[in-house]
């Protein structure tokens, strides 16, 4: 080996490492949808029937959000997505805790079975299950609203195992010393025991937020009526009725899409932990 | 006394979760089998024909259609997302500047929704005046149809699922990359195996486990696609999108067949319980 080749290399080296020649190309394919989306809804309708597109606007818009504020009810749907996402985030917070903590810590007939069952409901397609739900809702008059969309989300098996899991994995002895205390067995759950659970709640709250959400095949079954309509549901709604106004279904895109980016951007360790933990264990 | 009280606030506890997760979970199933074997436009009373529906689904060309548009959806969108999401990965596992900024872009798009990501590339696709049109005429190859096209529709719906679903095979298997001991690598390295030799014998087989659950995960999601198909085709033109959930919803809520719309969804039930059963059997046999 001479020095020769060894100074050549080192000559031509790159101010970064190479890989980056690689790995810029390849995020772009995920960005540049994204980027577009972004562009496109502060065009015009006439820029954006122009032909080629122009890839940076001469002049921003707002028409798109100002059509879709005024003469849509992306305010409603938004409104209405935000409802049902903050209620069946917080029942399952709720339920889920109890549910979780009696399978992990107190003993009742039939407790084996009934995990089991409910970890068997897990593998139930929602194919199956979706008409006799929709009936039920029917009987129980909430068809047609908010209710509808709610209660069948409101605790899920997931949320109940996952609780489950984590406080079987907590000591006991710090409840049973707040027993010994005198405390009461909710109130050494809700003082004692959730304080502790934070990142079970974060997973759950957060992962539950993402799926109902973005949730559209039971809205769209369960709703009829547009003023009812969660923001999916809306959205692809609208963009059904109005293919030649481009720049407010792009608006209305945006509008909701931001809402998990900000969620998955601010949480995003959490979230990352929490989708590979579920894979890798389960 | 006090396990008599224990019991009754255990149940309490747990009562919510069943009465929702058993009530609008076991019971529909039950309910979904019994509408299967009944003629239902779900406001009439039924009637009970038993498996007839059954028997006309096998012979209905539209649900035939629907079966193969799944497999052939499926059978690209798996390997396919499970290859480039390992790729990917083994490019995203090293530590240089910025690798935490790419690593967030590649997973970003699995957070948009289907119907959001449905907009969009209709968007994008648009035959007239959409930016794929363009860059194709950048590099002089003429306008495409895209979702106007029954020989492309489909096609269009995997990359769209890859474009999305590819992030979540990254991230699982970046997490089972790091979990491998950099020692086993190093160790292999010293022993003279090649960077192949390596990923042959020390990096795959620790990979296994995660590639079957993304495999049978990204199956059970592909055999159900549903909103993706909603939003942007509708499962046209010429039904060339229309897979077998979507088929089931038609049956159901638009032409109020509920009964045979119960039985093709048993159909798909069927096999997707013996896929992940199998699974888990092969699975527990290897370990």
């Amino acid at each position: 080996m001479s020095a020769e080749p060894l100074r050549r290399r080192r000559r031509g080296r790159l101010p970064f490492s190479p890989w980056h020649l690689v790995l810029v190309p390849v995020t772009l394919v995920f960005v540049v949808p994204l980027l577009w989306l972004l562009v496109s809804s502060f065009m015009s309708n006439a820029q954006i029937n122009r032909f080629p597109p122009t890839i940076i606007p001469d002049s921003l818009h707002i028409e798109g959000y100002r059509y879709v504020v005024r003469n849509a009810l992306f305010p409603r749907w938004f409104l209405n997505s935000a409802i049902v996402s903050l209620a069946v985030v917080v029942g399952n917070l709720i339920f889920g805790v109890l549910a979780g903590y009696a399978f992990a810590r107190m003993r009742f007939r039939g407790s084996r079975l009934l995990l089991a069952v409910m970890l068997g409901t897990l593998i139930i397609p929602f194919q199956i299950t979706m008409i006799p739900t929709f009936l039920i809702m029917k009987k129980l008059a909430l068809i047609d609203t908010l209710g509808a969309v709610i209660v069948p989300s409101l605790v899920t098996p997931f949320a109940v195992f996952l609780f489950r899991q984590f406080f079987l994995n907590l000591p006991r002895e710090i409840e049973e010393a707040a027993w010994i205390d005198g405390c009461s067995r909710l109130r050494t759950l809700w003082s004692v025991v959730v304080p502790m659970a934070r990142p079970a709640l974060s997973t759950v709250a957060v992962l539950t937020f993402l799926t109902t959400w973005n949730d559209l095949a039971w809205p769209l079954i369960a709703i009829n009526n547009d003023h009812n309509y969660t923001l999916q549901l809306g959205l692809a709604t609208f963009q059904g009725q109005h293919r030649t106004q481009w720049s407010a279904v792009m608006a209305g895109n945006l509008i909701a899409v931001v809402p998990v980016l900000v969620a998955f951007l601010a949480a995003q360790r959490t979230f990352i932990q929490s989708l590979t933990s579920s894979a890798v264990k389960g | 006394m006090r396990r008599l009280s224990e019991a009754g606030t255990a149940w309490a506890y747990v009562f919510p979760a069943c009465l929702i997760i058993l009530g609008l979970g076991i019971l529909p199933m039950i309910w979904s089998f019994i509408l299967s074997l009944q003629v239902s436009d779900l406001i009439t009373p039924p009637e009970w024909i038993g498996f007839k529906n059954y028997e006309v689904i096998s012979r209905d060309p539209h649900f035939r259609a629907a079966v193969g548009h799944t497999l052939v959806y499926t059978a690209l969108f798996v390997p396919l997302v499970i290859a480039a999401g390992l790729g990917l990965a083994l490019l995203l596992n090293r530590r240089i500047r910025l690798i935490g900024l790419y690593r967030t872009l590649v997973f970003v798009p699995f957070v948009v929704s289907a119907t959001a990501q449905g907009v969009l590339f209709s968007f994008i696709f648009e035959s007239h005046f959409g930016l794929a049109n363009a860059v194709l005429r950048w590099f002089s190859i003429p306008p495409q149809g895209f979702f106007t096209d029954e020989h492309q529709a489909l096609y269009l719906l995997v990359l769209i699922g890859l474009w999305s679903g590819v992030g979540f095979c990254v991230v699982v298997f970046l997490a089972a990359l790091q979990d491998i001991q950099e020692e086993l690598v190093e160790a292999a390295a010293l022993d003279g195996a090649g960077r192949w030799a390596t990923f042959r014998y020390v990096v795959w087989p620790a990979l296994q486990p995660v590639t079957i659950f993304l495999l049978v995960w990204q199956t059970l999601q592909a055999l159900q696609v549903f909103d993706l198909v909603f939003v942007t085709t509708r499962g046209g033109p010429l039904e060339s999108t229309t897979v077998v959930v979507f088929f089931v919803w038609q049956q159901a809520f638009q032409q109020f067949n509920a009964g045979y719309a119960a039985a093709a969804a048993y159909v798909l039930a069927f096999v997707l319980l013996v896929l992940s059963i199998g699974v888990r059997f092969a699975r527990r046999r290897d370990t």
